[in-house]
């Protein structure tokens, strides 16, 4: 009980480092980001017509006249107590701000994962397992062309197709355009995350395809399944009962890894498609000097990234024994 | 004296060669076995020693049919009269021609022993079964739920085993089921394999620890650069002059009890297998006619791949 209780802990401090680490280099690169949150917000040409006081007014605002060592202490004192502060474009406490784009994203997010993680193993074994044959090489030449398009490209092309050409989805944000908040319904919603979800989806599938499909050569090739053919076994029973016993712990760590990838993604994703989620509310923090939201997105996503990988390292112990049993034996 | 027994699997010839590139763009063909010929009888157990290079794994996998993509087979192996063809290999192995690999790599390491005893098979049948065996070979019950990561040498081993008297086979393939164990621990698993023979099936046992084969095989097949260069009975090793081909007196030689020496040189690689017999280049008889193929023919009981036997070579 003790023994978990520390890996607990161990990891929990583990978390707040590099919470920490990360707050203070977003502040660092907004701090030295050459955009000044006045002209971008308030404008050039309103700016030249406001009287000294008003301006600095609004530097008082927008934190310009204060040294960033102040502002970030100040910044990290307040989210210690657990208030992340008001973000200055939205005029809400960052944490609600948050809440809401995340709620946005995290399904749309969530889906994505699941297939690219789901689809890209499966077609991962089919092609390991047909080496060299028609299906891996159609899979593996899908796999590399599509790791090599990037993700916003493909979310304008899917855009235009369908958005534009085709005119079956719509072209952008999370709900119509004009509908009353109570009004939007679920068809809505699902209408609105296809293109995002099968854009982070296609380039999740890749990588993923390609990490299997190694492993799973590697199996292929490795003296047990030489020898479970010796003894008999078809290729099928061999993919169900060793292969895919093998490979199931790195595609699991790769997953929870690629988390950070889906975030990532999202980002762009959802600035092409106007989606009002966690990425597009990050790039509208950093281009308009939002240091308190951009620092809360910051922070948030690395808890969420060190968490998928937290919980990589917990299943390894579960599904791999030799991991489980020499981790009771210490 | 016992009649005629029954041959189990007989080997006419049989060449492996693999095709691989040689630098970017040219194929090369690599005779890795060249003429070889064996046969096992019902009971009987027959080793194939050599050193490592010689080509004794891969014999195995050839009457498997378990080569890797790149090896062709050519020549003929029959089991009970009867050609093994890569289909025929398909339908029996695992059932009638069982495989007992070398190492504990050939486990799955995720998978329990006593599952991967079983095949993966989860009727109470199968695992009353394997308990049975695991018994036989003096493995506790607890055995079953263990990981290949948990198991010592010598248990290993015996797991390996195992998985071959599941089945009835009628010949078993064991394939250096001894490196790496201590003198006694390896006895006892040789001793498994006498008894499998002793109840009808025929065992080939790959080996390449000569005096161990003597001990416990009826017949030793001596294998030098990918073919045979010796058929002898076991009992042959107990004098020099019973042995019939050069590179098998200097085995006889080199083993501990025997003057423990080392023949100078090498055996050559397949890419530079000499024509003619392979240990011309070693051969302290060699002579000009020892440069083209010699033929591997009956004498004195047994067979031999030299022209000198019977006539220089006493």
């Amino acid at each position: 009980m003790r023994k978990e209780f520390l890996f607990i802990l161990k990891n929990f401090v583990r978390m707040a480092i590099l919470m920490f680490l990360v707050s203070i280099v977003a502040f660092f690169l907004v701090s030295v980001s050459p955009i000044d949150p006045l002209k971008v917000n308030v404008g050039q040409t309103a700016l030249g017509s406001m009287s000294q006081e008003q301006i600095e007014k609004l530097s008082q605002y927008w934190g310009t006249s204060i040294s960033p060592v102040r502002r970030y202490l100040s910044w990290a004192g307040d989210f210690i107590r657990g208030d992340m502060g008001v973000s200055l474009l939205y005029r809400q406490p960052v944490s609600r701000v948050i809440g809401v784009k995340l709620s946005n994203s995290l399904l749309m997010l969530g889906i994505s994962w699941l297939i690219s993680g789901i689809v890209g193993f499966s077609l991962g074994i089919l092609a390991g397992a047909n080496r060299g044959k028609r299906l891996d090489k159609g899979i593996s030449a899908y796999a590399l062309i599509t790791a090599s398009t990037p993700a916003f490209w493909l979310a304008l092309v899917f855009l235009m197709l369908f958005g534009v050409w085709l005119k079956i989805l719509p072209i952008g944000l999370s709900v119509p355009i004009g509908t009353e908040a109570a009004e939007v319904t679920i068809r809505d919603r699902i209408l609105h995350g296809i293109l995002p979800v099968l854009t982070l989806s296609i380039t999740g599938i890749s990588s993923m395809i390609l990490h299997t499909r190694e492993k799973m050569l590697e199996v292929m090739e490795s003296d047990y399944v030489l020898f479970a053919k010796a003894r008999g076994e078809t290729g099928t029973q061999i993919v169900l009962g060793h292969g895919i016993r093998n490979i199931l712990l790195p595609a699991l760590t790769l997953q929870f890894a690629s988390i950070s990838e889906i975030i990532g993604g999202s980002v762009l994703v959802e600035q092409v498609f106007s989606y009002p989620g966690i990425g597009q509310a990050a790039v509208t923090a950093g281009l308009g000097g939002d240091v308190p939201l951009l620092l809360g997105i910051a922070v948030i996503s690395a808890a969420i990234v060190f968490t998928g990988n937290f919980t990589a390292n917990i299943l390894y112990g579960i599904v791999d024994p030799r991991i489980r049993k020499a981790r009771n034996n210490i | 004296m016992l009649e005629e027994r029954k041959k189990i699997l007989s080997i006419k010839n049989l060449s492996v060669s693999f095709s691989q590139y040689e630098g970017a763009f040219r194929w090369k063909n690599l005779l890795a076995i060249k003429d070889l010929s064996l046969d096992v009888k019902e009971g009987e157990m027959v080793a194939v020693v050599g050193s490592s290079g010689s080509g004794k794994s891969l014999l195995a996998h050839s009457v498997l049919g378990i080569l890797p993509y790149n090896a062709t087979r050519n020549g003929e192996i029959s089991f009970y009269g009867e050609t093994l063809t890569e289909k025929r290999m398909r339908e029996l192995r695992g059932k009638e021609i069982v495989l007992v690999p070398q190492s504990v790599s050939y486990l799955d390491p995720l998978m329990k022993t006593g599952l991967q005893i079983r095949k993966g098979k989860k009727d109470e049948s199968s695992r009353q079964k394997s308990l049975e065996v695991l018994k036989c070979y003096g493995l506790e019950r607890d055995t079953e739920n263990l990981y290949p990561f948990e198991l010592s040498g010598g248990m290993i081993r015996r797991i390996l085993i195992s998985t071959a008297v599941m089945e009835q086979p009628r010949l078993v393939i064991a394939d250096e089921p001894t490196p790496g164990l201590h003198i006694d621990i390896a006895r006892r698993v040789l001793s498994h394999f006498r008894e499998i023979a002793d109840e009808g099936a025929g065992v080939l046992l790959i080996i390449h620890d000569l005096e161990l084969a003597v001990e416990v095989a009826d017949r030793i097949v001596v294998l030098y650069a990918g073919t045979n260069l010796e058929e002898a009975r076991a009992s042959d090793f107990l004098e020099e002059n019973r042995l019939r081909h050069p590179y098998t007196r200097a085995l006889y030689r080199a083993m501990p009890d025997n003057g423990f020496s080392a023949e100078p040189g090498t055996q050559p690689y397949a890419e530079n297998r000499p024509d003619g017999c392979t240990y011309a280049p070693r051969c302290e008889y060699v002579q000009e006619k020892c440069l083209k193929e010699v033929e591997y023919r009956n004498f004195q009981g047994g067979m031999v791949r030299c022209i000198m036997a019977g006539g220089e070579i006493r």
